[in-house]
Order: structure tokens, then sequence, then C-alpha cells
């Protein structure tokens, strides 16, 4: 049998057919590769909040290793108070959707670490890249001020440029510097423009060496820590105060 | 009568004679897609700073271009001709779509590493070039041949590209530090006597006059692509 190929009904037909054909095929293939997607999410997820205590754990240990060293998981309000019974339980909560909510609304997740005796506090970090979100996890030592560690991650930086921001030499200038300036007052990390700063490994500044070729990625990892650290001085004043007095 | 005309050549044809190894081995050079058709620019431009980005690339996207071919040969007496080109577009994107997901399933690394250019595969105009200029008008077999070729040859170029960008961008090829240690206060090999990364070749024109240079080269020794004027 052979169509007339030009026919309108047979142009509408064949368009029908392609797109259920098309749509069916791509359903089955998302919806029966999802668990494998989600559970690689969730690893990768407890591999970054490791990380970010400096500890690096394979993807087939990262569960074992996630028990041993996460403490507690508690979820803030705006206020810096713990919630007793979050709806969502801190590990779970995407902050892709919680920061679109208003703040009196969002909850502030804050995972508990204890490595070899020292407790460490790991607070989820989320902003925005050039051209997707970008996000990871610092690491506070006891003093809550001192960052311990840091990952980064995004969805779709440039590699070589903005993707670069996953590499370690970005991420260890981040060890040691200090969230709050001398007088106490909350400053974040910037990362800046000028490799020959002689500055450069001072730990004090508050600075760090951006990307070369990369300067919104860089600026968005400035605001991102800024930002959500922000929201999270509160909890850490208070915690401070109740460490020390 | 045309498709009558095509299954008999099939029958007589031999899967790999020497007109059908052609349709592999052209794409490397005589007509490479991106020196001689100057086509995929775009993505050559974006994913060559590091070579293991450029290998997976190249990988992706010759899947998707032999699958894309095979699909549209097999149907391309079926395809309205007014609407070819969005038939084109949806069988890409469903084969994009797909690869994307079996790579985040099952090669999650790997997927992480391309982020958005494997999305972009469908942008790619060798792809559409290919479909459209060959695929409509060839049997399935020989649109699989043209389409790994091609996607070689776009590979060829990018790993040669990325090559060079990697080298003299980060000192490094595979991510392994070939010219010595670059971090400041501790460098080894040729950084410690004096010799720097050239920063200039991590970001997108150098990568266009390295394409560049790749023509002039080609050309200097394959005298059939020299227009005659």
């Amino acid at each position: 049998m052979r169509w007339d190929t030009n026919k309108n009904a047979y142009t509408l037909t064949f368009a029908a057919v392609l797109v259920v054909v098309v749509g069916i095929l791509l359903s089955v293939a998302a919806v029966s590769l999802k668990p494998f997607q989600r559970k690689n999410a969730d690893l990768e997820k407890m591999q970054n909040i490791l990380r970010a205590i400096r500890v690096a754990v394979d993807r087939r240990d990262v569960a074992a290793g996630y028990r041993a060293y996460i403490e507690a998981a508690q979820v803030l309000d705006d206020k810096g108070k713990p919630i007793e019974h979050p709806e969502t339980p801190a590990f779970h909560i995407d902050l892709a959707t919680e920061t679109k909510k208003p703040l009196a609304e969002q909850g502030l997740p804050i995972f508990k670490a204890k490595k070899q005796g020292q407790p460490y506090y790991i607070i989820p970090l989320y902003g925005h890249g050039l051209w997707g979100p970008i996000w990871g996890y610092i690491s506070l030592e006891s003093d809550l001020n001192t960052v311990y560690g840091i990952t980064f991650d995004h969805a779709s930086e440039t590699p070589g440029l903005g993707a670069e921001i996953t590499q370690p030499y970005f991420q260890d200038q981040y060890e040691s510097e200090k969230i709050f300036d001398d007088q106490g007052h909350f400053r974040g990390i910037a990362a800046v423009k000028g490799y020959s700063d002689p500055d450069r490994d001072k730990k004090d500044d508050g600075r760090v060496d951006a990307i070369s070729g990369a300067t919104i990625t860089s600026n968005g990892v400035t605001a991102m820590i800024r930002d959500r650290l922000r929201l999270y001085i509160p909890y850490l004043k208070e915690l401070k105060m109740r460490n020390h007095g | 009568m045309a498709e009558a005309a095509v299954k008999t050549e099939v029958k007589r044809e031999p899967l790999f004679s020497r007109r059908n190894r052609r349709l592999v081995t052209d794409p490397f050079n005589d007509n490479n897609p991106i020196t001689v058709q100057v086509l995929g620019i775009c993505s050559a431009l974006a994913v060559t700073a590091k070579l293991v980005p450029a290998i997976v690339m190249a990988l992706s996207v010759t899947v998707v271009i032999a699958f894309g071919n095979v699909v549209i040969a097999s149907i391309r007496n079926l395809i309205p001709n007014r609407i070819r080109i969005i038939v084109q577009l949806v069988v890409v994107a469903a084969l994009v779509i797909l690869v994307d997901q079996v790579l985040r399933a099952f090669a999650y690394d790997i997927s992480k590493q391309l982020s958005v250019f494997v999305g972009l595969i469908i942008t790619n105009c060798i792809i559409m070039g290919r479909l459209e200029a060959f695929a409509l008008g060839n049997t399935p077999w020989r649109s699989f041949l043209d389409g790994v070729g091609n996607g070689a040859g776009y590979g060829l170029i990018l790993v040669i590209v990325a090559f060079f960008r990697e080298l003299l961008g980060s000192g490094t090829l595979f991510g392994f530090p070939v010219l010595g240690k670059s971090t400041p206060g501790q460098e080894t090999g040729l950084f410690a006597m004096g010799y720097h990364n050239n920063g200039f070749m991590l970001l997108a024109p150098m990568a266009l006059i390295v394409v560049g240079v790749i023509i002039w080269v080609q050309r200097s020794f394959n005298g059939k692509l020299i227009e005659k004027n």
C-alpha cells in the first residue's frame, strides 16, 4: 500500500502518531530510570556532605560513612530555632524549591558531624551561577567561625571555566578562612580577582582567588555563601554563647 | 519505482563494499564536518578545554547521529515532505533525551561532566545536516555508516583541539600534569623554569583559532580541498 504523503490528513496523522510514539517511549524511559537516578542523587548528596568535612568516600561506601560521621540533622526556622517535628527531614529538604518560599516558611537544614572527637557544623548552600543553579556544603569548626571544609557543585556551568568550582584547587582555598571579621561582624568569603595579590594566602581577609574566565560563576559563589550563611547567624550566635557560657 | 531500484541495489552490494567504507573514511579528511563543511563549530568551541569531556561528547554525538540517521532512513518514505525538518528534530531530541537519561542513571559522573552540552547535541548542525542531506535519500545501513563516519570525523577534530587547549592552557593531558606542577610556590618541571600556562587557551576564541590552524594544515596537505578560481 502506498499513501499520498502530501495530503494534509496524512501529514496530521503522521505528526500525531510520531508524537504519541516518542512520548510513550520517553515516559517509559524516564519512569523506569527514575529510581536509579534518585539513588545516584541521594548518594551524591551524602558524598558531598561528607566531603565538606574533608572525608572522601567511594560511592559504594558512602551510606555507611554517612551514618558513621553525621550525628544529627536539624531543621531551623527563620529565627534560628530548631523545629521539633519538621515536615521534611533535613536531608530531604531541596533548597531549589525551599528558597522559592517566603523566608518565614523556609526550613533551614543543618547537619552536625563528629570527626576524630571534634564537632563540625555543616550548612548546605544554594545559589546561581552563570547558566543555572550552583550549590554546595560548608563546614564550620567548633568556634562557628573558621571554615573547615567546603564543596561546590553545579548544574550547567561551562566545563573548564565555571565548572572548575568543583575542583580541589579552588575549594581548598576556603579552608581556615573566617566568615566573621575581627569585630564579629558577618562578612562571608568573597572570591575576588587578582591572583598576583600578595595577600592571597592570608586567612583573615575573607577573600579567595576567583576563577579566570568565570567571573559570573565566581560572583555567584560569593553571593551564595553570603546569602545562605546570613540566615544562620542567629543560630550560630546563640550556639556560640551556649558553648562558651 | 524509486524504492524498488534502491532495494535491488542493496541486494547486490556487500555490507562493507568500497563505496560503503568511503562513507566512514571520507569524513576524516576530504569531507570533515568541522574543517571542510564547517558545521558543529559551536560545540567544538565549548567542550574542548579539556580532553575527557571532548571525548565523551564525541561519543554521544556519534551515537545520536548514527541512530538518528538509521531511524530517519527507515521511515524516509513515510515522512511527509512539508514537516520533515520537524520530524527530524523530534527524532533527534528524543534520542538526545534518552542518551542524557541513560547517562544520568548509569554513568552519573560522566553526565555531570558534560552537563548542558548533552542537551545541546540537539542543536548540533552536523546532525541535522546529515539527516537532511543523507539519511532522507539512503538506506538505513548506509546512513548508519555515514553517521558513524561523521561522528568520528567530528570527534577527531574535537580531540585534536582539546589536546592543544588542555596542554597549553592547563599544562595537563586527561588531567595528568605532563609539564610539571603549576601550584604556586611548589612548581616542578617546566613550571620551575619559569614556564606559564597560557590562560588564553581556555577561552573559546582560541578554539576557533586552533580550528583555523587545523584547516590550514589540512589544506596544505590535501590539494583536493583548495578551490580553483
